[in-house]
């Protein structure tokens, strides 16, 4: 707008106070961008997004309340007052967004920064307004004054609320929208320093001022895009060397040093450091205690793991994996990298890749199994929830042969020890016989797993050779839990009431928070 | 929050701020309900000589639940020589059913709820069908998981999000709360009691409810007065209860008896070995499901687009003529001879065809309805607990929608089909029927956008297709005196070779009432034929 501005004579005495009022149209509509830039970021990295909005607004009004009072102890020259803070908020608010973005991988407690930038930039545009009425007091009428500033901040408002969702955050994304803004606010500072230059006793520092906040924003909107990608990988503390979506997730891989690590949808799903502990408790206590059982069925499982414990016995003659997402099973099949963690399981000739839903898959009855590895992600929503109901087990229980066996992932049941026990339960309901058991995988804490089969098992383990966690005493440890993991009642987990992620949600908020 | 949380929230804000500014015409039109055909009937239109003869042994008039439930019951003591007649496209009655590429979705009543012991008849069937699998140790029967609704059941839209639950439980005062504690121990309590009669106060079907006049009483005054007298006046508990009416009778809590207003909440007491007492039996397609399980034992035996024209008693046997309304319009006549004749049809057509049926004194009124199966590319997000099977916008003018695919056991669903409903009433029925012919396809839709505002203000961006079904005689209202008075005593009064069977005999329109007037005909007919 700056530029567009045709100059005026020194001694038009409406062309200034008709372009201050312009500039209150621009600051409003920047304030209400930086709050609407806060409130989006909060939801999107912290999640609920009607309380991260109501907090953004609430501490941004407040601050905005606290900058109007303050406003009261500013006296001299107010003009020079007025375009230092059009700097500030230029620079704050925008930088707001990439600081905010950057900081969220590595802050201890991302609301801190969160809240203290929300309130830096209010008390900012608190103290503009105030400000402003006070440098117009004089050149309108009183009411005409008032009028007019209220009418623009409230116009300001409107257009901001528009422009945010309809081209801002499609077009430009938030990074490059708290810059943009940004701009908007070093303009109308540097608009009132060209227009007002005679009313400003020391101009110079504040050009200085000026051109450098310029320079830092403009430098931010062309490197907007970087400062996205990097910000968002922070989110993760390893280098990410693989980030995709699926229709089903979001695949994340990464790498530090000799650490690989696969998080879905953030939550993560293994570590290179530790993985053999998890995947190794989660296989050899059941199979190695199945002389007879040649056919295998992998429930999940799509980084190849589980396959890689099961094909460490020969005497197994198929494997079925059933994973819902095809671009999880291409993946694991055919990164060198990965290939090298699974040992090329996904591959193997006696392996068999089915993508598709485990709980539809299982409606017509398949070729009886000997053995079932259950390896689903932790029942965290109801889509997940219907994979360990009894409805599920029963459809399971179908495509089983009569002395097999299976095990499941259970969560933890250190944190979230009713809903181990729910899974027992469930199952237990089903006609299965259990033995839970547990193990420690540092990279997730004590981690909880159930054998279930319809014949009672005799734990005869006739375990493979090369394993480096599991062996005779250290499965036989597994069995026995200690009193603050021990059984607690609970409800049966059916479709029709869910209580397993009810439980789940329950447990893991509690010990996250 | 993760990444598609955080789309979604961003696709949701441009509307939140904007409104819908929409403008284009949703793909779909106006479809069944075949009232043109039943029209020619009323307007006199049908009046031509019968072309064709043809003898059976039973004719069932009607192949809604009432009906082939009917079939059904022949067809069990050995009797296959009857037919079915069907003035639509396909049986069911209100109990129809549609499907798209996505998903099997409801046109009308869309669940059951858990048949008490007084129940006994639908028991039996659920047996039969394998949705009562077995009973535990106690005697409790044990449901088929997959028919059960998924949880989360029900969710309702208030002060700008989603609850669990359909009644308003937030933000509440103390005096609202109070009023609905003592509103559900009222209810609690007439669920448990017996009348003099030893028979309990409320049950299903309603026949088997007692007969005391002291219970009974409670149907002269309309379930507001009643609240009113209760002194339960709060916004909150008015509209659950008024919503509860409309839903279940078609009519306000102003419209209805209280006896059935408290029959809604203090008639059902399941005994379920694997489910909590609200807990309903549902299916994609609703009950349509239910529908096409019945009309197996019918096979084969099903006209439908089969106008019944007149029923008359012959020395010969009882003369019913047909009319085919394949093309729409008046068609070929037919002449059927039969021993007996069961009329599953409301009572308000049975009176228009049958000679010398004695006109009621207060017929029934039949509340009209309007349903709408919405396609949509996914359920927009919006704030509060996520999608449930019923979704009820609090003091909206609707019931609000069912999500087709709730019942889905895949991992991921996101195109979907949502059935909206939405009893019309607050004016005479007649008018309203009169209105909703008026009405165009667009206007509809402007409707249920408006409707379902308040939680989708983005639906339209969503919709892919909509089809609106209008039920003009949707079921029938329990309007005060109706359940105690003598009307449906008189509509209940077999006239052998004629015997009834049709859920407006009861009062209310719900599967049991159907199923259970059907079978009890059926055997009054093979009584009847010896």
């Amino acid at each position: 707008m700056s530029e567009e501005a045709p100059p005026q004579p020194a001694h038009s005495s409406f062309a200034r106070p008709w372009l201050l009022l312009l500039s209150v149209f621009a600051i409003a509509t920047c304030g209400l961008v930086y709050e609407l830039i806060a409130g989006t970021l909060a939801s999107y990295l912290l999640g609920d997004s009607v309380t991260q909005f109501s907090t953004i607004i609430g501490v941004y009004l407040f601050a905005m309340g606290v900058g109007s009072w303050l406003s009261r102890f500013i006296r001299g020259d107010l003009i020079a007052f007025f375009i230092r803070v059009e700097f500030l908020i230029a620079l704050i608010g925008g930088c707001s967004a990439a600081v905010l973005f950057l900081l969220f991988g590595w802050a201890a407690s991302f609301r801190i920064p969160l809240y203290g930038i929300v309130f830096l930039i209010g008390v900012q545009v608190g103290t503009e307004i105030p400000l402003l009425l006070r440098i117009l007091e004089g050149r309108f009428a009183f009411k005409d004054l008032v009028s007019n500033v209220f009418s623009f901040d409230y116009v300001g408002a409107l257009l901001a609320s528009l422009l945010f969702p309809l081209v801002l955050v499609p077009h430009l994304g938030l990074v490059r929208s708290a810059f943009l803004f940004g701009l908007i606010n070093a303009a109308v500072g540097i608009l009132a320093l060209v227009m007002l230059k005679d009313e400003i006793q020391r101009p110079r520092g504040l050009w200085i001022t000026g051109g450098v906040v310029t320079a830092v924003l403009l430098a931010g909107i062309l490197q907007g895009d970087a400062i996205t990608r990097w910000g968002e990988y922070a989110a993760f503390s390893d280098p990410v060397i693989f980030a995709k979506s699926t229709p089903y997730q979001r695949i994340v891989i990464t790498k530090n040093r000799d650490d690989l690590r696969l998080f879905l949808n953030s939550n993560l799903q293994f570590s290179s450091r530790d993985e053999y502990r998890y995947h190794e408790a989660l296989v050899h206590p059941g199979l190695s205690s199945l002389p007879d059982a040649r056919r295998v069925l992998i429930l999940g499982g799509g980084d190849g793991l589980a396959a890689r414990e099961v094909l460490r016995y020969p005497r197994i003659k198929s494997i079925t994996l059933v994973d819902l997402d095809p671009a999880m099973t291409r993946l694991f099949s055919s990164q060198e990298m990965l290939r090298a963690q699974n040992n090329g399981s996904l591959t193997s000739p006696k392996l068999h890749i089915e993508n598709a839903d485990a709980f539809t898959w299982l409606a017509a009855k398949r070729e009886p199994f000997d053995f079932v590895i259950i390896d689903f992600p932790d029942p965290s929503n109801f889509s997940l929830g219907k994979l360990y109901t009894t409805s599920f087990y029963q459809r399971l229980a179908q495509s089983m042969s009569p002395a097999a066996a299976l095990v499941v992932q259970s969560t933890s049941p250190y944190v979230a020890r009713k809903s181990f026990w729910c899974v027992d339960a469930t199952l237990r309901s089903c006609g299965f016989q259990t033995r839970p058991y547990h193990a420690l995988v540092p990279s997730f804490g004590e981690w909880g797993y159930i054998l279930a089969s319809k014949e009672a098992i005799t734990t005869q383990l006739a375990l493979p050779d090369g394993l480096r966690f599991v062996n005779a005493e250290v499965v036989d440890q597994m069995f026995r839990f200690p009193p603050d993991m021990a059984r607690v009642d609970t409800d049966i987990n059916r479709l029709n009431n869910q209580a397993l992620v009810r439980y789940f949600d329950d447990e893991w908020a509690e010990y996250l928070h | 929050m993760n990444r598609r949380r955080f789309i979604q929230v961003s696709a949701v804000a441009p509307a939140l701020m904007l409104g819908s500014c929409r403008n284009q015409v949703v793909p779909g039109s106006i479809i069944g309900a075949a009232h043109r055909a039943g029209h020619l009937l009323r307007d006199g239109k049908t009046s031509a000589a019968p072309s064709k003869t043809a003898k059976t042994d039973v004719l069932i008039l009607g192949g809604g639940v009432a009906g082939l439930a009917a079939a059904r019951q022949l067809a069990r003591r050995g009797i296959t020589d009857f037919l079915v007649l069907e003035l639509e496209s396909q049986s069911g009655g209100n109990s129809q059913g549609g499907r798209n590429s996505v998903s099997a979705y409801p046109w009308g009543a869309h669940y059951v709820t858990l048949p008490g012991p007084d129940c006994h008849e639908v028991r039996e069937l659920f047996e039969e069908l394998g949705l009562i699998a077995g009973h535990d140790a106690a005697g409790r029967p044990i449901y088929d998981e997959l028919a059960l609704c998924a949880d989360p059941q029900e969710r309702l839209f208030i002060h700008g999000q989603w609850q669990e639950g359909i009644a308003p439980s937030a933000g509440l005062t103390s005096d609202e709360q109070r009023q609905f504690r003592e509103f559900r121990e009222e209810m609690s309590r007439w669920s448990e009691t017996k009348g003099a009669d030893g028979r309990p106060a409320f049950t299903i079907p309603v026949d088997r409810s007692s007969r005391d006049p002291t219970i009974l009483e409670l149907d002269q005054l309309t379930m507001a007065a009643w609240m009113d007298a209760k002194g339960w006046t709060c916004e909150p508990l008015r509209w659950q209860v008024d919503y509860s009416c409309r839903d279940d009778f078609g009519g306000g809590e102003d419209e209805v008896s209280a006896w059935a207003g408290i029959h809604y909440f203090a008639s059902r007491r399941p005994d379920a070995a694997n489910a909590d007492h609200d807990t309903v039996l549902t299916w994609p397609e609703g009950n349509a499901w239910l529908a096409e399980r019945l009309a197996e034992s019918a096979k084969g035996r099903i006209r439908n687009h089969a106008l019944v024209l007149n029923v008359t008693e012959q020395s010969s046997g009882v003369q019913v003529d047909v009319m085919n309304t394949t093309d729409g319009h008046g068609g070929e006549i037919m002449r059927f001879v039969c021993r007996a004749v069961v009329c599953a049809m409301p009572r308000f057509i049975a009176q228009r065809i049958i000679s010398n049926l004695k006109p009621l004194d207060q017929p029934p009124v039949y509340s009209p309805w309007v349903v709408a199966n919405l396609a949509l590319d996914e359920l927009p997000p919006s704030p509060g607990e996520l999608p449930a099977w019923d979704n009820v916008v609090y003091g909206g003018p609707s019931l609000g929608y069912v999500n087709a695919t709730h019942q889905n056991l895949t991992a991921v669903p996101r195109e979907t089909v949502i059935t909206h409903y939405e009893a019309l009433c607050g004016s005479p029925p007649a008018r309203l029927r009169e209105w909703m012919l008026t009405q165009t396809h667009a206007q509809w839709c402007d409707r249920i956008f408006s409707a379902l505002a308040a939680p989708h203000p983005d639906l339209a961006a969503h919709v892919q297709n909509i089809d609106v079904w209008l039920w003009g005689h949707g079921m029938v209202r329990p309007t005060p005196g109706f359940i105690s008075g003598t009307t449906r005593t008189v509509m209940q009064q077999h006239q052998p070779p004629v015997f009834f069977a049709h859920s407006d005999m009861s009062g209310v329109s719900l599967f049991e009432e159907a199923f259970t007037r059907g079978t009890q005909a059926a055997d009054a007919a093979i009584r009847f034929l010896g």
